[in-house]
């Protein structure tokens, strides 16, 4: 019971206190470094190729099943009502202002910020990043920097991809399968959404998104043990508090968002 | 060469996002109906709006004609203020009425702008004074009850004095 000795709950505390410390400083680090990172755009186009490019088929092929599913439940609720024209705008509404934003975002948790705390918790076992600092290269700003914006660019464009496939796969099995007529089925959409309202809340909240995933992923990495066994616990946190600080987020912006 | 092979993927990877947005803003919430023609702004006094929200839709003989700019409640009258931003191609007399509508059973509530007679025609700043309010269900029921009843109670006491 070591645990309740005061000298060791006042050491944890003040790791804990200085590991939210580093994560503010990185963060706020990251965010100044947005001028040096876009001046080298190479860089960051390397990183959207390896960070979009690459998500891109599990992000359309997600998008176009959760479509898929979203046109059969949401005709099976509908119908009930008579209102099976309203399906059209029940998929597009919960996917532009929802599910499009979010599940694009853990899915890019796990696709890319999993691969972005490896590869930076691997260079750090390899001793790279020391090499780096050694040769006066920061290594914030030559390696975080770069895979930090491009992660920002990247996610609000996959929501969009994530969000009109997801429309197109309801529009599949609503319209071509079921038969919902296509005429009520656009023409509800288009009378129900809002492009401020809807699709521009949903786009800030995967921009939010994207700052949030890649920087735990970020962080994660550049603070993880140098070992076999850091990098693989860094990279489970990675999946673990990216998933939960967007889903916190995702109701802290809905509330603020859609409340008023 | 690398470089440029990488640089038509990303290309293609951006355009394809900005092609999603595109879709969403254009196909979805239909961005190009957004008019950015001229308007003019007509007020309206109600005494019950029932539901009518902001941006909902002003109609005559079922045509989009304006929307509806904002809803406040004046304290001087205690009715209800409508602020309407009508398009500036359509002008309407001066004694036209305003009628508040649902589409369909449980569709938005909309107005129904009805044209009058008058020569001289609405300008901007100008208030349209004939209005009729929003059907509110609970109201429509009790009025209901209350005539039953009372066309009720009146034959049995016709009933009685015989």
């Amino acid at each position: 019971m070591s645990w309740y000795r005061p000298s060791d709950i006042g050491y944890s505390l003040r790791r804990q206190l200085a590991d939210i410390g580093l994560g503010a400083r990185l963060f706020v680090r990251l965010l100044m470094l947005f001028g040096p990172a876009f001046r080298r755009f190479g860089l960051i186009r390397d990183q959207i190729h390896f960070l979009g490019n690459y998500s891109l088929a599990i992000i359309a092929v997600s998008g176009l099943f959760v479509g898929f599913v979203f046109g059969l439940q949401g005709y099976y609720t509908l119908q009930r009502y008579g209102s099976s024209e309203a399906l059209g705008l029940l998929v597009t509404l919960t996917l532009v202002r929802e599910l499009g934003p979010v599940v694009t975002a853990l899915l890019f948790a796990g696709r890319a910020g999993t691969s972005l705390t490896a590869e930076i918790g691997l260079m750090k076992a390899g001793e790279q990043i020391s090499v780096m600092e050694m040769m006066a290269v920061d290594p914030v700003q030559r390696v975080l920097a770069p895979r930090f914006w491009a992660g920002v660019i990247v996610m609000p464009l996959l929501a969009a991809v994530f969000s009109a496939t997801g429309i197109i796969g309801g529009w599949v099995v609503g319209v071509l399968m079921i038969g919902v007529d296509a005429g009520s089925f656009w023409s509800q959409i288009q009378g129900g959404v809002d492009v401020w309202q809807d699709v521009g809340n949903g786009l800030i909240k995967s921009v939010v998104f994207g700052f949030t995933v890649t920087f735990v992923a970020l962080l994660q990495g550049f603070e993880a043990q140098a070992t076999p066994e850091g990098v693989s616990k860094a990279t489970t946190r990675t999946v673990v508090m990216a998933s939960l600080a967007v889903l916190g987020l995702d109701f802290i912006l809905t509330a603020m968002m859609f409340s008023l | 060469m690398q470089r440029s092979k990488i640089d038509v993927w990303v290309g293609l990877f951006v355009l394809l996002g900005v092609a999603a947005v595109l879709f969403l803003a254009l196909q979805a919430a239909n961005l190009l109906n957004l008019n950015f023609q001229p308007t003019y702004q007509l007020d309206a006094r109600f005494t019950d709006v029932g539901g009518l929200k902001p941006k909902a839709a002003v109609r005559s003989a079922g045509v989009l004609v304006g929307r509806v700019e904002a809803i406040r409640f004046d304290d001087k009258t205690f009715q209800a203020r409508v602020t309407m931003s009508m398009d500036s191609q359509f002008a309407f007399p001066k004694d036209s009425s305003l009628k508040i509508l649902t589409s369909g059973l449980l569709g938005e509530q909309y107005l129904g702008l009805e044209p009058g007679a008058d020569e001289k025609n609405l300008v901007a700043g100008d208030t349209i004074s004939s209005t009729q309010s929003a059907v509110v269900l609970e109201n429509l029921i009790g009025q209901f009850l209350y005539n039953s009843a009372s066309s009720g109670g009146g034959s049995q006491a016709g009933k009685d004095k015989k």
